[in-house]
């Protein structure tokens, strides 16, 4: 009876272990798209600001870009913004001290928020910009509303500057781009060499030149990352710099070269696999045939083991979209909208690791990273189901 | 002249020697059958007949096999010509997973030939040959892999002839096979007889009655006994081909 | 015609040559590099002091430990949980929906790119759990991230024992635990450990999963609870190469780290091949 008991439970441990995967990933799922969804929530100024105008004014919100718009001075006018026909006259903490006094304020800042308040009572036009601690507990004025952020605007954004003020610009496309940019540039360097050293050493060279190369292949695709972005910082990024002629060798094109080489083992190793494969028969036939080798890999052996191939060859993109370290130490990590090889870019995985340490937990800042995270996840989820199901339908 | 004839062959893998001293020779447009027990080295000796077992790591050959007065091991020889004109039929059949036509188009692409009315014609033929036509002709463009067994069998048939080869090597052609595709795939050989020389070699002693006009014994890589079959199958000189043959080994 | 055939093929076999030795030679190339900068570096004193100078000078002792403690401290809860995970996947579950879909998370698990491990690490242990930056929380992050390699490498070991040795112990009247316990278990061990060191490699080097779980800049001292902070080899690589206060200055302390991290993937990998070899000529004879 207690045999019996016992054996159940270890059976039960063993049960729920096996369910842990789809747990983490459920979790995964859920913590990155609960953090991730407040940078649609969150007020887009500078954490603890508020906006202020005249009580009088008819303005009760702005839309974040128009915020940037006004000052930028691109927006000059109430008008504009649908309110009365005056100019908008611009209020904050450093132009304070033109209209008030050091004794006004005080020497401990202590009347500051009865000098904002004064100000903004009698000047009809203002839009004040000041941290909430600064706004009297009888304020006269009132709040604006700030719009927060569309997913539209997250996606098609073209600035990244979540630490802008008065208003952050959260854009990422340029960043989606950068990733692409030097996932794809990574594989186009990657794919040639990785397919043809597959076949080599699948096909055409002698056994014992594939007992050396494979360890040698395994052994670096356990290499860290890190120690890749080590050595394209030494290496490839001066050499970057030198052979194109530019300023700075950091550059999508050098993080393409690093993440290719990091590619390289993952593609080599699955489609060697995936060649080896192929049954001999398949080979004996087209050779019986008066085919020669190159013939047979070409015509027999490759398009029998093509769906492996682009297993490994998706992996490999999988691999590079998602590839952090190596990347953020060779590409530069300026976020603008990429358009050359020979420019910095900064990728998804990149803007995470660099950032996420300077942000406070909870902020807007720290959500719009974790809706990068989704979006990583995403992609590289898009990817790993499509092998899996190509896969799956070919052993079928 | 015999067309394929070897002398005092031998034939290692590695350290162990799977053939010994074997003399045959076989005459134009007649067929051969190589019978005996797993491992005796029947199939070794087939394969040796289009080099196949070139691919073969650490094995070796010694002495000679004459194919047309030619030795065909020696500096010169190119192999894809040799293997153009030794057709292959395998054990299991093993169509490529591209269509009907393309299965046997393939090695006349290989081959250099890239008219399109010319591969057609004789797609047409070597299926014709094979008796695969009629069962084929309206879905060339399916894949090969939709046939049966025994339909593959005959498409790998129809493209071994396709290049047109002189001789047909077949190793247990028939052995994957139900007794029906079986019974076809014996009535193609004896079509075949006509214009090819046929090698076969099969597990199963009837077979080799029905199919060949000469039968050859193997026996632990020595080739025990070479004669006409019949003679082979009712009066056999060498007690160990009688105790195979009467089923008492093997 | 068949002379063109045989030019054409050794042309292409020529540029295969080519470039497989091109691969092979930046790989070997990137090795080497590594290691002829690095071995001067190290020493007893390297491998046992700690960073002095701004870290330009002195050893790598406490990111050494903290990179074991990581090791340790993620394979301790990952090991356990990846086995039976495997054991029930490959020996109790029938084919079908139900492990298609338990599967096909461990794969999707294993396609997550670490840093998306390393945010969901600090916003689950870290945030949610207030475990802080701390070695539990770094090693929970850096478990989940093998669990997916070693339930497959697992798996893979128990697919390959033979069916035979099932039915044998069924045959005997054993149950399923004593049987998987007695007979399955040590026949399946070496490929089972196999997987095991080399995830070992694979935790030693990954960053992104500690930079905000666990790792500190710069803490000379040893942790002395698992709710401390540790430093740990590659991200110490990392700030060395890219943000430390004299980065010029600090290349040799960085080669001499990175050669330590290249040391441990390849020490694992050999260890792994060795026991691979010793076992299965073992258990042929």
């Amino acid at each position: 009876m207690i045999k019996k008991i016992l054996n159940n439970f270890q059976v039960g441990v063993l049960a729920v272990s096996s369910f842990i995967t789809s747990i983490v990933v459920l979790l995964i799922i859920i913590f990155l798209f609960k953090e991730g969804s407040g940078v649609f929530s969150k007020s887009l100024l500078e954490d603890g600001y508020v906006l202020v105008v005249n009580s009088r004014n008819t303005v009760n919100s702005i839309a974040p870009k128009d915020i940037k718009n006004i000052f930028d001075q691109k927006i000059i006018s109430w008008k504009e913004l649908g309110g009365a026909d005056s100019a908008i006259q611009l209020f904050s903490i450093d132009d304070i001290s033109e209209y008030y006094s050091e004794e006004q304020i005080g020497s401990d800042l202590e009347y500051m928020d009865t000098c904002i308040n004064n100000y903004i009572v009698n000047h009809p036009s203002v839009l004040a910009y000041f941290p909430k601690k600064n706004i009297a507990k009888k304020f006269n004025g009132k709040e604006i509303k700030v719009g927060t952020m569309g997913l539209y605007e997250f996606v098609k954004g073209r600035e990244w500057l979540p630490t802008a003020r008065p208003v952050v610009q959260m854009g990422i496309l340029p960043l989606i781009l950068g990733t692409l940019m030097v996932s794809l540039g990574a594989i186009l360097l990657a794919l040639p060499f990785g397919l043809v050293t597959a076949i080599y050493m699948a096909e055409i060279a002698h056994p014992v030149w594939r007992r050396i190369m494979k360890p040698v292949i395994e052994l670096l695709a356990g290499i860290p990352s890190v120690v890749f972005g080590f050595f394209g910082l030494i290496v490839i990024v001066p050499m970057v710099q030198k052979v194109c002629h530019i300023d700075v060798g950091e550059t999508a094109l050098a993080g393409s070269i690093v993440l290719g080489i990091m590619a390289l083992p993952t593609i080599i190793s699955i489609a060697e696999d995936a060649i080896r494969n192929v049954p001999n028969n398949m080979r004996e036939a087209s050779l019986a045939l008066g085919a020669t080798q190159w013939q047979t890999i070409r015509s027999v052996v490759i398009p029998y083991a093509k769906s492996g191939i682009w297993a490994g060859i998706i992996l490999g993109v999988g691999r590079a979209v998602g590839e952090t370290m190596a990347v953020l130490m060779v590409t530069g990590n300026a976020s603008n909208m990429p358009t050359t090889f020979l420019q910095p870019v900064r990728t998804i995985p990149a803007t995470i690791a660099a950032e996420l340490g300077e942000t406070s937990a909870g902020g807007l800042h720290y959500s719009a990273l974790f809706a990068l995270g989704c979006v990583l996840f995403l992609m590289t989820m898009v990817l790993n189901v499509y092998v899996q199901v190509a896969l799956k339908k070919k052993s079928k | 002249m015999a067309q394929i004839e070897t002398k005092d062959l031998n034939f290692y893998y590695g350290q162990a020697q799977a053939l010994r001293n074997i003399n045959i020779a076989m005459e134009k447009n007649s067929v051969t059958a190589f019978i005996g027990p797993s491992g005796c080295g029947k199939s070794t000796l087939l394969r040796l007949f289009n080099r196949m077992n070139d691919l073969i790591d650490g094995s070796r050959i010694e002495g000679s096999v004459m194919i047309d007065g030619a030795d065909i091991y020696a500096r010169n020889v190119n192999v894809e010509d040799l293997r153009k004109k030794v057709g292959m039929v395998f054990q299991k059949p093993n169509p490529f997973p591209k269509s009907i036509f393309e299965n046997v188009a393939y090695g006349l692409r290989v081959n250099g030939i890239s008219s399109r009315s010319e591969i057609e014609g004789i797609v047409e033929a070597s299926l014709q040959s094979a008796a695969l036509w009629s069962e084929v002709k309206d879905k060339l463009n399916k894949s090969a892999l939709q046939l049966s067994g025994g339909q593959q069998q005959r498409l790998c048939i129809a493209r071994a002839l396709a290049v047109a080869p002189s001789i047909l090597l077949m190793d247990e052609p028939a052995s994957a096979l139900d007794p029906i595709s079986t019974s076809k795939i014996e009535e193609l050989i004896f079509e075949l007889k006509k214009q090819y020389t046929i090698v076969i070699v099969t597990h199963s002693m009837q077979q080799a009655a029905r199919v060949s006009d000469r039968t050859a014994f193997f026996y632990m890589g020595v080739m025990v006994e070479f004669d006409d079959t019949t003679t082979i199958f009712t009066n056999p000189k060498e007690e160990r081909t009688l105790n195979y043959v009467t089923g008492r080994f093997g | 015609m068949a002379d063109t055939k045989r030019i054409k093929q050794s042309i292409y076999f020529w540029i295969f040559r080519a470039m497989s030795m091109m691969v092979v030679f930046i790989l070997v190339a990137i090795l080497y590099f590594i290691v002829s900068r690095g071995i001067g570096v190290i020493n007893w004193d390297f491998l046992t002091k700690s960073p002095e100078e701004g870290m330009v000078k002195g050893g790598i002792f406490p990111a050494i430990v903290g990179t074991l403690v990581l090791i340790a401290g993620s394979l301790i809860f990952a090991f356990p949980v990846g086995v039976f995970s495997a054991i029930y996947l490959n020996e109790y579950m029938k084919k079908g929906k139900v492990k298609s879909f338990l599967q096909l998370m461990t794969n999707n698990l294993a396609g997550v790119p670490s840093v998306v491990f390393g945010l969901f690490g600090m916003a689950l242990f870290v945030n949610k759990l207030k475990f802080g930056d701390s070695i539990i929380a770094g090693s929970l992050t850096l478990g989940l991230l093998v669990l997916p390699v070693i339930i497959r490498t697992t798996e893979e070991a128990l697919k390959a024992v033979d069916d035979n040795y099932r039915l044998a112990s069924y045959a005997m009247g054993a149950s399923k635990l004593y049987t998987i316990k007695k007979v399955i278990l040590p026949i399946a061990l070496p490929d089972i450990i196999t997987g095991l060191i080399l995830s070992i490699g694979r935790v030693s080097g990954e960053t992104a999963p500690i930079l905000f779980t666990v790792a500190a800049y710069f803490l000379p001292k040893l942790p002395h609870s698992i709710f401390d902070q540790v430093m740990a080899l590659p991200y110490h690589l990392y700030v060395l190469a890219t943000s430390g206060t004299n980065i010029e200055k600090a290349r040799p302390v960085a080669f001499g780290t990175a050669l330590v991290l290249v040391m441990i993937v390849l020490f694992t990998n050999i260890i792994a091949n060795v026991v691979r070899a010793y076992y299965n000529k073992k258990y042929k004879k």
